[in-house]
């Protein structure tokens, strides 16, 4: 696939989160936080660092993307179809009967979709385990894991970063949506998980901390992440909820919600002007 | 209600051949997880895709003869459950065979919605083995007695639920298991237990197996207590009482037709199994005949009750899953039978 430049994943980031919104609107339920603070970091994954090819799914050298946290699943649906997986009319499909892209995503329903996810914690083993496969079929290709701080909670994750530190996997980059918030409040209310860093480096693991926002940096630490050789790499993506929608931006009531009509109408106007920089806007 | 009884001569079972010394004392005994671990190594000989994980359980799964032979295929996950059953889906996403070895009272006890959604609903390529299941594990108590595994994995689609009866077919269930594409659970035991079956007794995954022909009450269980039913079966044969024990190893698919017909053939059913009796290999028997073809069935099992310590011999006897629980079963079932018939 034909790799984008920062700016245009910049606006590609743009046309994903125009996507989600539309996309929640017309599902009726679904989460908006996360898939706007993501935005960037599956445009910079899918449009540039991912090494995959949409026309043939199932290649064995591709990348792998690993969503473990599957409530976030509009945001990488955008991505997909934007990549040419499937058509992008098909987004409008989302949470309805009999369509391929579910509530959370099921692998075995939609191509390029590695794993089902949804009961947090889980993404983040199977990483694992095809980073496993790939040393012991002596193959090239990397494992891309998002998960999400609230994700951190769940005791398998901390089993799965024991496990892979002890193994040194080297193949694997674990990006970590580090927003704050969780469905019943900010994180470190709801369960304190700093000082995340420190842990992540106890447990063996190379660490970067970011701006989840920011393209440039997102493709660095990916970057850096692939020189790394005796560990893995966690890469602490501090983004904004919602980020894109002013009202959305940093309000965990937005976890779990989808914007009605009149709001996915400020959003979409939000994007599409660029927050009034520009005056027409652009689609 | 009226039962019919027909005394049509069974077809569509062969009878399995059997060990010649069912009832000796001396009859031989092995651990069923002893087969288990000579799978895995026959496996990884002939299979390079197949690699086993454990959760800090190598040894006592039979799963370190195969660590020992294929390090670079092996494991350790530490004790980790749900991260051993994650693990083993992304290994079985990209291509690999992972048999994952742990107490089912853990796996797939403590790790149900990894296996249900990593495994299940992916339907990826993974085999559980769950181990120390059944009171009979003995001395450390009712924590690490399996009584529920039938239960919670029967009712997951996509999965496949075996039940081998001793050594020899654990070994051919696991090698089995390895050629079916999809996941599958199977279960053992860990003591030594008859090994009534022989190496030319044919395996194969859904079908019942007749152990011993019979037309007054059918047994109809799985594992390593069918033993029991055997010497019930012998012993009431002396009084004139004609038996039929039918091997149900695989829960899930069940071969309904086996069941019904045996249940059409003999009129009465008594279940048997290491296992509560209630969501188990009794409980999808029953399912079956009230579907198809009720009649009157004795459930031998766990009463909705826990283990505890004792010897393996001891606690099978206190709980009612030895021969003389499927005698009295037998007895009961028939009164019932007669009851209906008349």
């Amino acid at each position: 696939m034909q790799k984008l430049t920062a700016s245009e994943l910049q606006l590609k980031a743009n046309d994903l989160r125009q996507d989600v919104i539309e996309m929640l609107l017309e599902a009726g339920s679904g989460h908006s936080a996360g898939p706007l603070g993501t935005a960037d970091i599956f445009a910079a994954l899918y449009f540039n660092v991912l090494n995959h090819d949409p026309k043939n799914p199932k290649w064995v050298g591709r990348d792998r993307l690993v969503l473990s946290c599957g409530h976030i699943c509009p945001i990488l649906y955008a991505a997909l179809a934007e990549s040419g997986y499937f058509p992008t009319e098909e987004l409008k499909t989302l949470r309805k009967l009999g369509t391929r892209l579910q509530g959370h995503p099921h692998n075995l329903d939609l191509p390029g979709i590695e794993n089902s996810s949804g009961p947090l914690g889980q993404g983040f083993s199977q990483a694992i385990g095809m980073a496993l496969a790939a040393k012991l079929n002596h193959e090239r290709h990397r494992i891309y894991c998002i998960s999400s701080d609230g994700e951190h909670d769940e005791g398998q994750i901390w089993e799965a970063i024991m496990f892979a530190g002890k193994n040194k996997l080297n193949n694997l980059t674990v990006i970590l949506d580090r927003n704050n918030i969780q469905i019943d409040g900010y994180t470190e209310d709801v369960m304190p998980l700093e000082p995340l860093r420190d842990k992540y480096e106890a447990f063996n693991w190379h660490v970067l901390e970011i701006d989840g926002n920011n393209i440039h940096e997102i493709m660095d630490a990916c970057g850096e992440a692939k020189t790394i050789y005796e560990k893995p790499t966690i890469i602490i993506a501090h983004t904004v909820p919602g980020k894109g929608v002013g009202f959305m931006e940093f309000d965990y009531k937005w976890h779990g919600t989808p914007p009605n009509k009149e709001q996915a109408a400020r959003a979409l106007h939000e994007l599409r002007t660029l927050r009034g920089a520009i005056k027409s806007e652009h689609e | 209600m009226k039962i019919k009884v027909e005394n049509k001569k069974f077809t569509g079972l062969g009878l399995a051949p059997l060990a010649p010394d069912i009832g000796r004392a001396d009859i031989k005994q092995v651990p069923t997880r002893n087969g288990y671990g000579e799978a895995l190594v026959e496996l990884g000989e002939k299979n390079p895709d197949v690699v086993v994980l454990t959760g800090d359980l190598s040894d006592s799964t039979r799963a370190a003869e195969f660590a020992k032979k294929f390090p670079e295929r092996f494991f350790e996950v530490g004790v980790a459950e749900q991260n051993l059953m994650g693990i083993a889906a992304g290994l079985a996403l990209s291509g690999k065979t992972p048999f994952v070895s742990s107490y089912a009272t853990f796996s797939p006890g403590r790790n149900w919605d990894q296996l249900r959604v990593s495994v299940c609903y992916s339907r990826a390529n993974v085999k559980i083995a769950g181990a120390h299941t059944g009171v009979s594990v003995g001395p450390d108590g009712a924590t690490h007695q399996a009584l529920e595994d039938i239960a919670i994995t029967r009712v997951l689609p996509n999965l496949t639920v075996v039940v081998p009866c001793d050594s020899l077919q654990t070994k051919a269930a696991a090698i089995a298991a390895c050629q079916i594409q999809g996941p599958v659970y199977f279960r053992f035991a860990r003591e030594a237990t008859p090994v009534f079956t022989t190496p030319e007794t044919p395996f194969e995954i859904g079908k019942a197996q007749l152990l011993r022909d019979g037309g007054d009450v059918a047994v109809i269980g799985c594992g390593p207590v069918l033993y029991h039913a055997l010497l019930a079966a012998q012993e009431l044969g002396k009084e004139g009482l004609s038996v039929l024990v039918l091997n149900n190893h695989t829960i899930k698919p069940m071969d309904e037709e086996a069941v019904v017909a045996c249940a059409e053939k003999c009129g009465a059913v008594v279940t048997l199994e290491e296992h509560q009796v209630s969501g188990g290999a009794g409980s999808a028997v029953c399912e079956a005949l009230a579907k198809y073809f009720p009649v009157p069935v004795e459930m031998v099992g766990m009463q909705d009750t826990f283990g505890e310590s004792g010897e393996p011999a001891e606690l099978i006897e206190k709980y009612g899953m030895g021969k003389e629980a499927v005698i009295s079963a037998i007895k009961k079932v028939l009164t019932r039978k007669k009851k209906g018939n008349s």
